[in-house]
């Protein structure tokens, strides 16, 4: 197996399924020539071409309208928001045509929305948030969120297969900074299944894409304090593996929803109301949900931290959970 | 405004590549078509249409224009006043008729209602409410023929004179003009967007003439002669396959009902339906058919075929079941085996 980073195994992904497929193809800003605002997509239309690289203007809703008419008929389009905070321009056709069109008129609509997203690099209020939650919430559409190099290339093949709208949710600040080990061809990682990041006896920590990585940095150290937390990587949360949250916390017996969206009405309070309705005669205390504070992400380094949750943040939640 | 060739009803289809046979089946789907929405009025009267009603009284000659010369293998994103285009292209009025009371029998069985039809063995995609999505999805569907390298397949993607307004429009019609993509661009310019006049909704002569924006062609057509319409259409289709981009094919009627049924567009001036009124785009061809040779008997041959047919279509809609109740959530996302179905 290779060693490469999440963003390697992203592109990976994608000059895969485009070799295998020749009905996929890529469109967005700065995508071809440029090979895009974080070269994910360096290097393809040299291989693909210029039709199937498409560099688009500046028009997020006709550039996620034309992907779901290109894959009425018959391509797989790719579609990349240069960053995931660009994505309410096409709000609109994601929520109304595309989640709609197959419950309405019985016709799939096989696309994948790339989105740059998440904070944690002085992005500032329009470059660094996570709309995970938003999508979630909208039946039709299917919201994944790779956290490692491996899943981050499975599930890009997956997304492109999936013959649903799916938002490929991908961490800009995962990109560079992990790296792991990746298999050689054509895999798919199956949508809804969660993975067990860190198998631990005293507290589940329920988590996904970045936060997936500040859940384990946390537990390595609460470690050495005696405290075994287990860490599941939800990898989609549309859709929902809650068998997965099951299992862990019915061993647990107690649980922390930990997610980069602000806190409010984010998928970890939807999660943190199943388990209460669910798994309530399991639990030995609260769920506590530690999340972005209700604010936009401020620019400075110092406020950012402050408003994004911290290894700090997460291991304190645990230790008061733990003395419950 | 342009205006076909020959004022001579023979030799003016022959102008057009088209037959006698061509401008019955016009004559007769625009005749369908006005029959469904009058009976829709019936049946919402009686209560059996649930939520509203929408109709394109006086956009017959248009839709059918328009549909007429679109070819087999092309899409269509027609709105809310085109039912003519479902129509043309084969949708039985049983079906409508179903959508409308909101039975399994309507292309969306019940789960969507009045004109948010669509049937995509057709080559038509359903259109939603917020005017013109449909637009930029018109404009993926062209790219997609594009990229296979399909080179007589063309879309055809609407707007309103009103929903030219928004952004959904010039970003769709930018990408297309930069990318001359096999695309037409039809616009029902019906003079009111719900009860806004189009002096509020744009700064140009026509709403089409912001093609000069983007670099295309426009041409604007009365909408109530629907072989001067099937003319300008065919061009541009003619033109979009051939490489040479999208063209905005702007059709003027006056809307000559209100917006839906509960509207009684009492703020259009009076003489402006008399004046439309007699430019009735179904009348308009009844007489062209008349000048070419058809007799009153032929006529009233057609007309009273449509009804019996409309009867018979009612009647299979009426027997149409109601959607199963446990159906309700069900069907929200595809599955894999759904996706590689030929859609037409």
């Amino acid at each position: 197996m290779a060693v490469m980073t999440y963003l390697q195994a992203i592109s990976e992904g994608l000059r895969d399924e485009m070799r295998r497929d020749e009905r996929v193809f890529i469109l967005g800003e700065d995508v071809g020539q440029y090979g895009g605002a974080f070269k994910v997509t360096a290097g393809l239309q040299e291989e693909f071409g210029e039709w199937r690289v498409l560099d688009t203007p500046l028009s997020e809703t006709a550039i996620v309208g034309a992907a779901t008419g290109a894959a009425l008929g018959g391509m797989r389009p790719v579609a990349e928001m240069q960053f995931a905070d660009f994505v309410s321009c096409a709000w609109d056709h994601l929520t109304t045509v595309s989640a709609k069109q197959y419950y309405r008129m019985g016709t799939p609509i096989p696309m994948v929305v790339r989105l740059p997203c998440g904070g944690g690099f002085s992005g500032g209020p329009f470059h660094s948030q996570m709309y995970d939650g938003y999508f979630a919430h909208v039946p039709g559409l299917k919201v994944v969120l790779p956290a490692t190099p491996e899943d981050a290339k499975g599930m890009m093949i997956e997304a492109i297969r999936d013959p649903n709208p799916v938002l490929f949710f991908e961490h800009k600040n995962l990109y560079r900074r992990i790296k792991g080990e990746v298999p050689e061809g054509n895999y798919s990682t199956p949508f809804g299944k969660a993975r067990v990041a860190r198998e631990g006896a005293d507290i589940t920590i329920i988590a996904w894409s970045a936060m997936v990585h500040t859940a384990t940095d946390a537990a390595e150290q609460l470690a050495k304090e005696g405290i075994d937390v287990e860490v599941l990587d939800m990898r989609t949360i549309s859709p929902l593996d809650f068998d997965a949250i099951a299992t862990s916390v019915t061993k647990t017996s107690k649980c922390i929803v930990l997610y980069e969206d602000t806190r409010t009405g984010g998928f970890g309070a939807e999660i943190s109301a199943r388990i209460m309705e669910e798994l309530f005669e399991t639990l030995d205390g609260p769920v506590k949900r530690v999340a972005t504070l209700d604010s936009p992400i401020p620019f400075s380094p110092v406020l950012e931290k402050v408003v994004l949750p911290q290894v700090e943040d997460v291991i304190t939640a645990v230790r008061e959970l733990s003395a419950y | 405004m342009a205006t076909a060739a020959s004022e001579n009803p023979k030799t003016r289809l022959r102008d057009l590549g088209l037959d006698r046979e061509d401008a019955v089946q016009m004559y007769r789907d625009m005749l369908v078509t006005r029959g469904i929405e009058e009976r829709g009025h019936i049946l919402f009267r009686q209560g059996k249409i649930p939520g509203s009603f929408y109709t394109g009284r006086g956009n017959e000659g248009a839709a059918v224009g328009v549909s007429f010369a679109s070819k087999p293998q092309d899409h269509l994103g027609p709105l809310q006043r085109d039912m003519g285009v479902h129509i043309q292209r084969g949708l039985e009025p049983w079906r409508v008729f179903a959508q409308y009371m909101g039975r399994v029998g309507g292309p969306t069985k019940g789960r969507d209602g009045n004109v948010h039809i669509g049937d995509i063995k057709l080559g038509i995609v359903g259109m939603v409410s917020h005017l013109p999505a449909m637009l930029p999805v018109g404009v993926g569907l062209a790219l997609s023929y594009k990229i296979k390298g399909e080179r007589d397949r063309c879309a055809f993607a609407w707007s309103g004179d009103g929903a030219s307004a928004r952004g959904d429009f010039h970003e769709g019609v930018n990408m297309a003009a930069v990318r001359k993509l096999p695309v037409v661009f039809i616009m029902d310019n019906n003079q009111w967007a719900y009860s806004t006049p189009g002096n509020l909704g744009y700064n140009t002569e026509h709403p089409s003439d912001r093609a000069k924006g983007y670099g295309i062609e426009n041409v604007v057509v009365d909408g109530t002669d629907a072989l001067a319409v099937y003319e300008a259409v065919a061009a541009a289709r003619e033109k979009a396959v051939n490489g040479g981009g999208p063209t905005i094919v702007e059709c003027v009627t006056l809307r000559m009902e209100g917006h839906a049924v509960h509207d009684d567009a009492s703020y259009v001036p009076k003489e402006d339906f008399e004046t439309w009124a007699a430019k009735d785009p179904i009348e308009r061809t009844r007489r062209f058919l008349l000048d070419s040779g058809m007799t009153e008997d032929e006529d009233e041959e057609i007309r009273s075929g449509v009804k019996r047919f409309l009867v018979e279509q009612l009647e299979k809609a009426e027997a149409s079941p109601e959607p199963d109740p446990s159906t309700a959530a069900t069907g929200v996302y595809a599955s894999p085996e759904e996706l590689d179905t030929p859609h037409h």
